[in-house]
């Protein structure tokens, strides 16, 4: 052998086929995970959680549209924007449930090093993750606000350019929706392997600034101190892309508090930037980190 | 009770970075109490309120989440279990005592930075904190049973617990006034009405009812693991 590559050379025949590269590494994994988030190529008990969370995601949008075709009562359509933020503690259980199946299950089996002992980087390895958890959290999202619309189309309610110019708002909103919670909880699943505990760390670090934005931002409206409960929307993970939803798309107001202006929304979509650009750096460093040992 | 049991439970809940975890959930709600104290807006109205929706709708539920699953969960998943039941230890003797060690964790995770919390907030008006203590540790107790059956009859306990505590309780409540009754929060929330004057703290369940339903609860939590724990099979986790 004149390849350098290799310790041992024992005479076995060499693989000289053509190389799927890189491109083709980074989509198998990421078909992979995106399977392993709704537990498809395992046993039928994670399959349970996934699919009973989709299924309570769908039903509001379902009952909705056939009360707005019994009824001929167009303004009972749920607005498209504000359908995440109704449903946003189904959508942090799903976060919590699945986030964890993606970024704990390789550390705690310390199997990280299989992966890049092969042309894998750490990198596209935490891409992949990343991108599977963002589409499964759009599909989460989109489906039942896709029934929302076309159910309406079919009720023919009025204004048909304008609810399509909403419905594709409310797509990107949940686009953002979709990248800002999976940073969020993959970051957290990663640093807690331990079965069961990634789950609670996750709706931990989602429940409690929750709560703690709303009681503030209550008081705040009581004193009618209304720039505090608006920049305070800032620090609620659902609140915050629901400013960039008002003000940068144009929706109506779903959450408590919104900040004034343009400014409101470029610093909160600033801030969206932020967390996915450190979740995807510190998950790079995690699995790196990992991958060595 | 068994204390090597008691300790190695301890040692698995508290070991290295878990116990940030549990440190940090309670932090929040201190911050937010010595938050309100200094800016002089802690009247008993906002303290009952912070106290009841922070400390008993979210805090609690949490925290017993954490302990209830976490002290049997992880061991049952990965089959370590099988070391505690192949000694001559009888099963309701492990359940008991893992049990207790989540009420201890609840206690000082849940229970002891709410009532700092409720004296950060009140002082000893209304013996607002008292009650509250006195109330989270009834729910409390009442919870870590539950999600210790929970942990022993599934492998789902966490996302499972969740779903009760985070749509049954908070959001059907808000539907169906049936289902705000029989929600271990509103129990909780009936005996901490019990102990202090404030008018503000209000429960839809009477305080009868509520210790019934709370020993009830308890009781039948605490069987349903034992039973289960006996006929335990173990099979590969994950």
């Amino acid at each position: 052998m004149t390849v350098g590559s290799t310790i041992h050379d024992i005479g076995y025949r060499h693989y000289d086929g053509r190389r799927l590269g890189r491109g083709y590494v980074l989509r198998s994994l990421y078909v992979h995970n995106l399977r392993a988030c709704h537990g498809f190529g395992r046993p039928a008990r994670a399959k349970v959680m996934p699919s009973i969370l989709a299924l309570i995601m769908l039903i509001p949008a379902v009952v909705d549209v056939g009360v707005v075709a019994f009824t001929k009562e167009p303004g009972a359509l749920m607005r498209y924007s504000s359908y995440a933020v109704t449903l946003q503690v189904i959508i942090a259980i799903f976060l919590a449930a699945q986030s964890p199946v993606l970024a704990s299950r390789e550390l705690r089996f310390h199997v990280v090093p299989l992966y890049f002992s092969r042309p894998v980087g750490p990198l596209d390895f935490v891409l992949a993750k990343f991108a599977a958890l963002v589409t499964s959290l759009f599909a989460l999202m989109a489906v039942p606000v896709t029934v929302l619309y076309v159910g309406g189309l079919i009720a023919k309610v009025p204004g048909s350019a304008d609810q399509l110019l909403r419905y594709l708002g409310a797509l990107v909103g949940c686009v953002v929706f979709a990248l800002v919670l999976a940073g969020i909880g993959l970051t957290v699943a990663a640093f807690t392997p331990r079965r069961g505990f990634g789950v609670a760390a996750v709706i931990a670090v989602y429940l409690l600034p929750t709560t703690f934005v709303l009681i503030v931002q209550g008081i705040a409206e009581v004193r009618t101190q209304f720039t505090l409960q608006g920049w305070m929307g800032l620090f609620a993970p659902f609140n915050l892309v629901d400013i960039v939803q008002v003000r940068l798309l144009g929706a109506q107001r779903s959450a408590v508090g919104v900040p004034p202006g343009i400014a409101g929304g470029l610093i909160a979509l600033a801030l969206c930037t932020a967390i996915v650009a450190g979740s995807i750096a510190v998950l790079y460093s995690r699995f790196r980190k990992a991958g060595l040992s | 009770m068994n204390p090597t049991i008691a300790m190695i439970t301890f040692r698995a809940m508290l070991g290295r970075r878990r116990a940030l975890l549990l440190f940090a959930l309670p932090l929040l709600l201190v911050v937010l109490a010595v938050a309100l104290r200094v800016t002089g807006v802690a009247d008993l109205e906002i303290s009952s309120l912070v106290l009841q929706r922070f400390a008993i709708a979210t805090l609690l539920p949490l925290v017993a989440l954490v302990a209830g699953t976490g002290v049997i969960g992880p061991e049952i998943d990965d089959g370590q279990i099988m070391y505690v039941l192949t000694k001559p230890i009888p099963r309701h003797v492990v359940v008991l005592t893992k049990l207790a060690v989540a009420i201890a964790l609840i206690a000082v995770f849940a229970v002891l930075p709410t009532f700092v919390a409720g004296l950060l907030l009140a002082g000893t008006t209304a013996q607002l904190a008292l009650a509250f203590g006195i109330g989270m540790l009834a729910g409390g107790i009442a919870y870590g049973a539950v999600f210790v059956a929970l942990a022993v009859v599934s492998r789902n306990a966490v996302v499972i617990g969740l779903l009760y505590a985070l749509v049954w309780e908070a959001l059907l409540g808000n539907f169906a006034p049936g289902a705000k009754s029989a929600s271990v929060q509103q129990w909780a929330l009936s005996v901490a009405d019990t102990f202090t004057s404030a008018s503000y703290v209000r429960s839809t369940v009477d305080l009868p009812v509520a210790v019934v339903l709370l020993v009830l609860v308890t009781a039948a939590g605490t069987l349903l693991a034992v039973l289960r724990l006996r006929s335990l099979t173990v099979a590969g986790a994950d």
